[in-house]
């Protein structure tokens, strides 16, 4: 063969594997409502950046005539590219070719890349599409899932790793994306659940729809598997866009900075919190008030609302945000609120993402189905979550600060460094009516007229207690500031810790609550 | 993605006005067990039975066999009782939550 045929013959093989399942399969996946894998990388990624590795991997399979049958690129594209010019390493299982099924080569290229990532220290962004194993390849499918498993954990707190659900990701499959950093769901077409309706039905006679079992909505609302929701997959590739510009390569590096500014006109951070301490409003409304371009990406936007976490700049470096959202169940922390804010305290600790508290709850949320449910445990994980984290960790005490949630919500006790109270905050160890009914029993219950004493001994609590000073007072809290000011002292507590270190002891590592 | 009507929720004798989440509003009452009724954890079929109504039988003793995914369950009692009842015959297919025996 001549060179020039010889080139000519490569882009004909080429051009044949790139064509995946073929046309039909192809107008099938569409006529799912879904892209086809190829279509996504490209979306996804800057326009001309992927470089795509092991097209030409073939399965070594012989079993059930498998020798008989070819799978382009084994039903997988993995390769590297950028998005808005970060570096990313990329993998998309390929729903034409043999339902994306994973066999031992299809893992292997993405235990490849998975790798490779790891060892140039960029993102991982895996799109899962797939019917499972390859039931033909019997335990080297199981072997494949297990490897991938096993680095999904290695490379975990090293490179950030996203997962974005595109088609059904079921049985032993959707522990991949389980232990990734971030999960993206898009609604009608992301399906995850360990066993399907038709198991469901045969052994337990319970009937449910797909949608209804781990359906895209369930997942964002119910279970909390999904961090990221939307209705199609365009909005998923913004998102996961707007995601990569606020996180960083590896852990050894710190998100790129941004030109800084200040919050955008329309939101005053005096007028939110309104006068009665009973009422609610929108955590998110302080938030846009005081970072920078209002700009905030929430994580986990549909599941236990009533705690808010996500990504924010402040004077262009990206923090972590964690705040009660007195909107939802008052702010108040339960199992699931408690699970949230931890996982989200961790991977901001790993990749060198400073905290920033914002405090308003009255405590937890009462109940035998949280107890049964296990809050002792899922709240223990946000105070070792907050005490381990070495990363600049401030607090601002907004509004409520009782109790439990006082100490867990990062105060001072557990490491924060810089404490700043507003001074509406109400530092006590419960609320005034609460507190008075416990004290005061005696006196209320000997009164003439006990609704009146019981009033005025809450009156007399609030003024004592409901309030940041005595706090202050005992150096609890840093410095009471006006909610004016608050954008300030951020900014200098985040430029001031720019160097911070703190040494612990030795260890393996902890043992957190699970 | 559902927010209700603001409502109130009650902390420490303090009524806060807010919302409730999708997962508060699942939450299903607290049912004591009776442990006097031993119910069908699972659908499945009745292999055999070893007792009889006015039976005295122990905690953990075997008193039925419940098939189902392909395994011969043990159902047993948590307490010492008498049997008040045998609610099912061998061979009778249940459903999950069915009541199998009733102690006195």
């Amino acid at each position: 063969m001549s060179f020039t045929s010889k080139i000519m013959d490569f882009f004909k093989k080429k051009e044949k594997v790139q064509t995946g399942g073929g046309t039909k399969a192809i107008e099938k996946q569409i006529a799912m409502g879904k892209m086809t894998a190829r279509d996504r990388i490209k979306t996804l990624l800057d326009p001309n950046s992927f470089h795509e590795y092991d097209l030409f991997v073939e399965h070594k399979c012989k079993d059930f005539e498998m020798d008989k049958k070819s799978l382009p690129a084994d039903g997988v594209i993995t390769g590297t590219g950028t998005i808005n010019g970060y570096p990313v390493g990329i993998f998309a299982q390929d729903f034409t070719v043999a339902g994306g099924s994973l066999g031992l080569m299809h893992a292997r290229k993405i235990t490849k890349i998975m790798d490779h990532a790891v060892k140039l220290g960029i993102p991982l962004i895996g799109i899962n599409d797939s019917g499972g194993a390859r039931i033909q390849e019997g335990v080297n499918s199981l072997a494949g899932y297990g490897e991938i498993f096993y680095r999904n954990t290695l490379a975990s707190g090293v490179i950030p790793q996203i997962s974005v659900i595109l088609g059904p990701c079921a049985g032993g499959a959707v522990y991949s994306p389980a232990l990734t950093d971030f999960v993206f769901v898009v609604d009608k077409i992301s399906k995850m659940f360990i066993t399907g309706p038709e198991v469901i039905k045969t052994v337990l006679g319970e009937e449910i729809s797909m949608e209804d079992l781990g359906g895209a909505k369930v997942q964002a609302e119910v279970t909390g598997n999904a961090h990221f929701y939307s209705t199609s997959e365009i909005d998923c590739f913004e998102q996961i866009k707007t995601l990569v510009s606020f996180i960083p390569w590896n852990n050894k590096n710190k998100a790129k900075a941004y030109p800084p500014k200040p919050p955008r006109v329309g939101y005053n951070i005096e007028t939110v919190i309104p006068t009665d301490s009973k009422k609610p409003y929108d955590i998110r409304d302080i938030i846009k008030a005081t970072f920078d371009d209002s700009d905030f990406l929430e994580i986990h936007k549909y599941w236990a609302p009533n705690i808010v976490v996500g990504f924010a700049r402040l004077n262009g470096e990206t923090v972590g945000i964690v705040g009660n959202q007195p909107l939802v169940l008052a702010g108040v922390l339960d199992c699931d609120s408690s699970d949230k804010a931890a996982r989200f305290i961790r991977f901001c600790d790993s990749f060198n993402i400073p905290l920033i508290t914002l405090v308003d709850l009255p405590g937890y949320l009462p109940g035998i189905d949280q107890e049964h449910a296990g809050v002792i445990r899922h709240g223990a994980k946000l105070l070792y979550s907050y005490s381990e984290a070495t990363v600049p960790k401030t607090t601002l005490i907004l509004r409520k600060a009782y109790g439990g949630g006082y100490i867990a919500m990062c105060s001072r006790h557990l490491g924060a460094d810089f404490v700043f109270a507003w001074p509406s905050a109400e530092i006590a160890v419960m609320g005034p009516e609460g507190a008075a009914n416990i004290i005061f029993r005696s006196e209320i219950a000997g009164a003439s007229n006990p609704d009146e004493m019981r009033k005025l001994k809450v009156q007399e609590y609030t003024d004592k207690f409901a309030n940041p000073y005595i706090a202050a007072a005992n150096g609890h809290v840093d410095a009471v500031i006006s909610p004016n000011e608050t954008r300030d002292y951020l900014i200098h507590s985040l430029k001031i810790s720019e160097n911070k270190s703190e040494t612990r002891v030795q260890k393996k590592h902890g043992i957190p609550p699970f | 993605m559902s927010k209700d009507k603001p409502t109130t929720l009650t902390i420490d004798d303090t009524q806060y006005e807010t919302n409730f989440s999708v997962n508060y509003l699942r939450r299903t009452g607290f049912k004591r067990k009776d442990n006097k009724k031993l119910l069908a954890f699972i659908p499945g079929a009745i292999k055999s039975i070893s007792v009889k109504k006015g039976d005295k039988i122990t905690a953990g003793q075997s008193l039925l066999i419940l098939e189902a995914m392909k395994m011969q369950n043990i159902v047993t009692s948590t307490i010492d009782g008498t049997i008040k009842s045998v609610n099912v015959k061998q061979g009778q297919t249940v459903t999950k939550n069915e009541v199998l025996i009733e102690l006195v």
